[in-house]
């Protein structure tokens, strides 16, 4: 677990000498036999995710409102020109980039401090970390409800019932009960995110840190380094591809984000992302054009990160072959 | 090679379904899964009501008739959405769903809507004439027939303080204006300990403030379009509205107004920080409930106006019955049974009074025990659902029934982003000026629509 | 597992250390302490649970899971549940079937393009469902698909098939070529070496790749919330019953997210290990 396999990066890479030896085989007439085993997956991944993008990309070139049913009609580009001049729409492109940005750089920053705290030994390790590890895997449809109900409502949340009762204990009882959700929404959709998804943050770095050569950190303490420096100058530039990969799929699931944002303020006081407003315009307006051309633009949006991402995730493998 | 062969099986196939696509949506007609046999599918709101109805179903409605009933209860803008979607594209999926008169012309327009009135005119038990005559018509689509029949009905009057007016002094007219009730606001506000003048919705959502907000705009003379679809947000009637409206939650309405909406309003009066509160008539029974700490110390007023003779909201949550539906009769027995006579009397006894989905029925107010459960505000509410007249609320002809909305399927698309520059403003982050002068922009644009249909 | 393990490190950070391992415990406790709370609030009275300031010894009870499963008038959630574990079972199988050729195809005897192929699956995960929902919708309704458990088997498969493939290709590639080549010169033949090398090699990555898949389509909400009404409900779809409450509904809600969640829990606390590999797509080990 703790290297990374030099085998499998090497097949992954595509370096000889085993990638080179398959080429060889494959030019004979059995090249179809060899691609057989891959064509199921490929045609089925194709039909279900890509012919559905190329239909909205057709549908948003139309008039269509489900309220109006036989006044679908030919429109040209006119829905890209009315999803860019809503503010509704304008304003979820802010709202994604505000929340995906400080949910992902809140629960790397904790899941890295996590990780350090972890990957060192102490009694207990390993029930913590199962602790750690619980948000994340609990339903994300709970996860939200039970921050909008049990934790944050104004008159029986956990937070406001904590006040009240270190109240009583000081003094009088009377304690401040602020209704959370109101009066932060963003912050508090995006704690419940940075809740659940700090664990996944913390389990990527730990496995960056238990792939740090141990050998150079010892060498580098003998040599008289602080811890600090040892985290500055060590750990910290080994792990970057690791934080750079936690970052680019952390923002691949919440910049898609949908649960949470309907679970918790459904989308009012400023808290709708795009997907939450794509899915408003085709499931509550019933404007099926523009819900087509907002689609067609979150998807080409994707795309740059998820360039970015791909291209992350390919040097990190690139990465792990040339250490094995 | 591989990813050339591949972009050219996805071209291929992606023409090929792109063509199928709109062709099946031509034909409307229910060609889903079909339900179980002997059964209902029922689609509701999460509203008490519903909820008390789900628990009595069984034992009663399904022992006597052995239809079973599925009931999906969502949250209020679940069911619209999902209501919306099921109907429009006949899938078919629920047989009956709740929906509003919001929603009723238009459904039956576009012929989502199997007509009721071949079954009421059968159902003698059902008893057609007892349903009170604004909440049946407000039901009733263009062509004269009955495509909703309610479940319960609801229009907005002014709720004040008795025991604090008495304090101050104070009394409430029979019938205020508003410009008595923002006097009165300033000068009960603060009366009590954290107590304001006055709750009002501010909170976005066109079912929060935009419907009490185009209550006062009606009254006022302001119109949101005109007969020939005229968008008037910024005419000076409606602006003189919604700033009497802003003007009065911030000054003497209650804290984070912004976000306050139905339910925030009621938690807020039943704790003692408001001395008024202008909202549905369905306020009331929380507010006299057994246990809230505010019962009978509340007073009730007809909906202020300024010149219109009334100015009260009216809604009604109705069983529609989609036209793709495969067990239409069945579905028939449900409602009638769900919204009939029996049915209040059977809440009454099981749950109390108080919580009979009233407001549908003349019968209902002169029920005995439902007049002493409701003795402080029946006869205000029966009043207030009897002034209201949707097909013509203000002092102008509208283009499109209803009062406190547009009854158009854009209003709710309208009205929530408008609602949202209201907010903004109620939060002092804009000016009224400003809020109106975006909205009439967005309203442009439908009134267009309409104009060139 | 890099650990201090000089004399001394560890003299000068004795003090330190205690201090880290507490503050490890509190981390800990503060991120478990929500769903513990989730958990005993499951076991209160709905009095006791709405009570401010909270009732830690409060007497405990079943009362909010006889609620939740129906004994109360409400909605059984068994049809729900049972819905969920048809469609997350179909999905793993079909996904598995999918994506293990596809995974030698891409490892074992890997064909030309493979680094492309693999790049192309994994791109499809990075698109936003909500762009495809309304052809989805369209297509479904058109074919009397909607409200039906089996097209969302299919489209869970769709969506887990990227993480299946990447995971289970980089499993394979973790078995040594020289066994392979070994097997080859001896004259096994194909479905021998699956049989007898792969499989075995391979079958605790298998095992964590069903379980993550398993958990993933068991969570999702998007998909099934559009195209599930009455017969075909996921368990999330049941939970969003719960967005407003009206009255006291907090045990019941706390027992209804307790029995939504122990599957995924279980699921994912049996495949601790292998989480991250199949969650940052076989990037990390």
């Amino acid at each position: 677990m703790t290297a990374p396999a030099t085998a499998s990066a090497a097949a992954r890479t595509g370096n000889p000498p085993r990638g080179a030896a398959r080429r060889r085989r494959k030019r004979g007439p059995g090249a179809w036999a060899v691609r057989a085993p891959l064509l199921p997956a490929l045609v089925f991944v194709i039909a279900v995710t890509q012919l559905p993008f190329v239909a909205t990309l057709v549908l948003s070139l139309f008039d269509w409102n489900a309220f109006h049913p036989g006044g679908r009609r030919f429109i040209g580009l006119d829905n890209y020109a009315a999803v860019l001049g809503d503010t509704a729409v304008r304003e979820a492109v802010v709202t994604t980039m505000v929340l995906t940005a400080s949910v992902v750089a809140t629960a790397l920053v904790l899941g890295l401090a996590l990780a350090l705290l972890l990957n060192r030994r102490f009694p207990g390790r390993a029930l913590v970390r199962t602790m750690l590890i619980t948000p994340f895997l609990l339903v994300p449809v709970a996860a939200a409800l039970l921050w909008k109900h049990l934790l944050l409502n104004p008159e029986y949340g956990l937070l406001n019932g904590a006040l009240t009762w270190a109240a009583r204990l000081v003094g009088d009882g009377i304690a401040p009960q602020p209704d959370w959700i109101s009066a932060a929404p963003l912050i508090a959709v995006g704690t419940a995110l940075v809740w659940q998804w700090t664990p996944f943050m913390m389990l990527i770095v730990l496995a960056g840190l238990r792939s740090r050569p141990p050998d150079s950190v010892e060498a580098a303490r003998m040599d008289g380094a602080s811890e600090a420096q040892v985290f500055r100058y060590l750990t910290l530039p080994h792990l970057r591809p690791y934080l750079e990969l936690g970052a680019l799929l952390g923002s691949v699931h919440i910049v898609q984000n949908f649960d949470a944002v309907f679970t918790i303020t459904s989308g009012s006081l400023g808290t709708a992302n795009l997907p939450y407003t794509v899915y408003q315009i085709f499931y509550q307006a019933h404007e099926y054009g523009q819900a087509s051309a907002a689609g067609v633009l979150v998807v080409l949006g994707s795309l740059v990160i998820a360039a970015v991402a791909l291209r992350v995730v390919s040097s990190l493998l690139r990465g792990e072959a040339s250490r094995g | 090679m591989a990813r050339r062969t591949l972009r050219r099986v996805r071209t291929a196939m992606a023409s090929a379904v792109a063509a199928g696509l709109f062709a099946g949506c031509a034909g409307a007609g229910g060609a889903a899964s079909s339900p179980r046999g002997g059964a209902v599918d029922v689609l509701m709101v999460n509203n008490p009501q519903m909820t008390e109805l789900r628990k009595l179903t069984a034992a009663h409605f399904t022992k006597d008739t052995g239809i079973e009933v599925n009931f999906t209860t969502l949250p209020e803008n679940a069911v619209r959405d999902k209501a919306g979607q099921d109907f429009a594209h006949q899938a078919g999926q629920y047989d009956v769903a709740t929906i509003s008169n919001f929603e009723v012309p238009f459904y039956a327009r576009n012929g989502w809507l199997r007509p009721l009135d071949p079954y009421t005119a059968e159902d003698t038990a059902f008893d057609r004439a007892d349903l009170l005559d604004p909440v049946r018509r407000s039901l009733t689509a263009d062509d004269g027939r009955l495509y909703g029949v309610p479940f319960y009905g609801e229009s907005s009057f002014l709720m004040y303080r008795k025991d604090v007016f008495a304090e101050k002094g104070l009394t409430m007219p029979a019938h205020p204006t508003w410009q008595q009730v923002a006097d009165l606001a300033a000068a009960v506000d603060g009366a009590r300990k954290g107590m304001r003048g006055i709750c009002l919705r501010g909170q976005p959502g066109w079912g929060e403030v935009i419907a009490p907000l185009t209550t006062v705009v009606n009254t006022f003379g302001g119109t949101w379009f005109t007969k020939d679809w005229q968008a008037r947000l910024t005419a000076p009637e409606f602006v003189k509205a919604t700033e009497f409206y802003v003007r009065l939650v911030r000054e003497h309405g209650e804290k984070g107004a912004a976000q306050s909406g139905y339910a925030e309003c009621l938690n807020g009066v039943i704790q003692g920080r408001a001395a008024m509160w202008y909202d549905a008539t369905a306020a009331a029974g929380p507010l006299e409930a057994a246990g809230s700490p505010v019962k009978g110390r509340i007073g009730y007023a007809p909906a202020p106006v300024e010149r219109t003779a009334s100015s009260g909201w009216l809604y009604t949550w109705a069983w529609g019955l989609q036209k793709a539906s495969r067990n239409p009769d069945r579905a028939w027995k449900f409602i009638s049974w769900a919204s009939g006579k029996e049915y209040e009397a059977l809440v009454g006894r099981e749950a109390g009074w108080a919580g009979v989905p009233a407001g549908k029925r003349a019968s209902t107010y002169e029920s005995e025990p439902y007049r002493r459960a409701a003795a402080a505000f029946w006869n205000v509410t029966r009043a207030s659902i009897a002034a209201t007249d949707p097909g013509r609320p203000g002092t102008q002809p509208r283009p499109a029934p209803g009062i406190q909305f547009v009854g158009i399927p854009e209003f709710s698309d309208l009205g929530t982003k408008v609602s949202r520059e209201i907010s903004a403003a109620i939060a002092g982050r804009q000016s009224v000026a400003t809020a109106l002068r975006k909205s009439q922009k967005m309203a442009e644009r439908i009134g267009e629509r309409y104009r060139s249909r | 597992m890099t650990v201090l393990t000089t004399a001394a490190v560890s003299r000068r950070s004795r003090h330190g250390r205690v201090f880290l391992g507490m503050l490890a415990w509190l981390a800990g406790i503060v991120f478990f302490l929500p769903v513990a709370w989730m958990f005993l609030t499951s076991l209160h009275s709905e009095a006791d649970a709405a009570a401010n300031p909270p009732t830690v010894a409060a007497s405990l009870g079943l009362d909010g899971y006889r609620a939740f499963f129906g004994s109360g008038g409400g909605t059984s959630p068994w049809p729900a549940l049972i819905n969920s574990t048809t469609v997350a079972v179909t999905s793993t199988t079909w996904v598995l079937l999918l994506a293990l050729p596809a995974a030698y195809a891409l490892s074992v005897r890997p064909v030309r393009g493979w680094r492309d192929t693999l790049f192309f699956f994994l791109s499809t995960k990075m698109l936003p469902v909500v762009a495809g929902l309304l052809p989805v919708y369209l297509f479904a309704r058109n074919t009397g698909l909607l409200d039906n458990v089996w097209l969302m088997a299919v489209l869970h498969t769709s969506m887990n098939l990227p993480i299946a493939v990447w995971m289970t290709q980089s499993f394979l590639a973790d078995v040594p070529v020289s066994i392979l080549e070994a097997a080859r010169v001896d004259g096994a033949r194909l479905p021998v070496i699956l049989a007898r090398i792969l499989v075995p090699v391979i079958a605790p990555g298998i095992t964590a790749t069903a379980l993550i898949c398993c958990i993933l389509s068991w969570n999702e909400l998007l998909l099934a919330q559009v195209l599930t009404s009455v017969t075909a409900q996921t368990a999330p779809v049941f939970l969003t019953g719960f967005i407003t409450g009206e009255g006291l509904f907090l045990a019941q809600l706390c027992a209804a997210s307790v029995v939504v969640s122990l599957p995924v829990l279980a699921a994912g606390l049996a495949a601790q290990d292998k989480l991250v590999q199949g969650l940052s797509l076989g990037a990390v080990k």
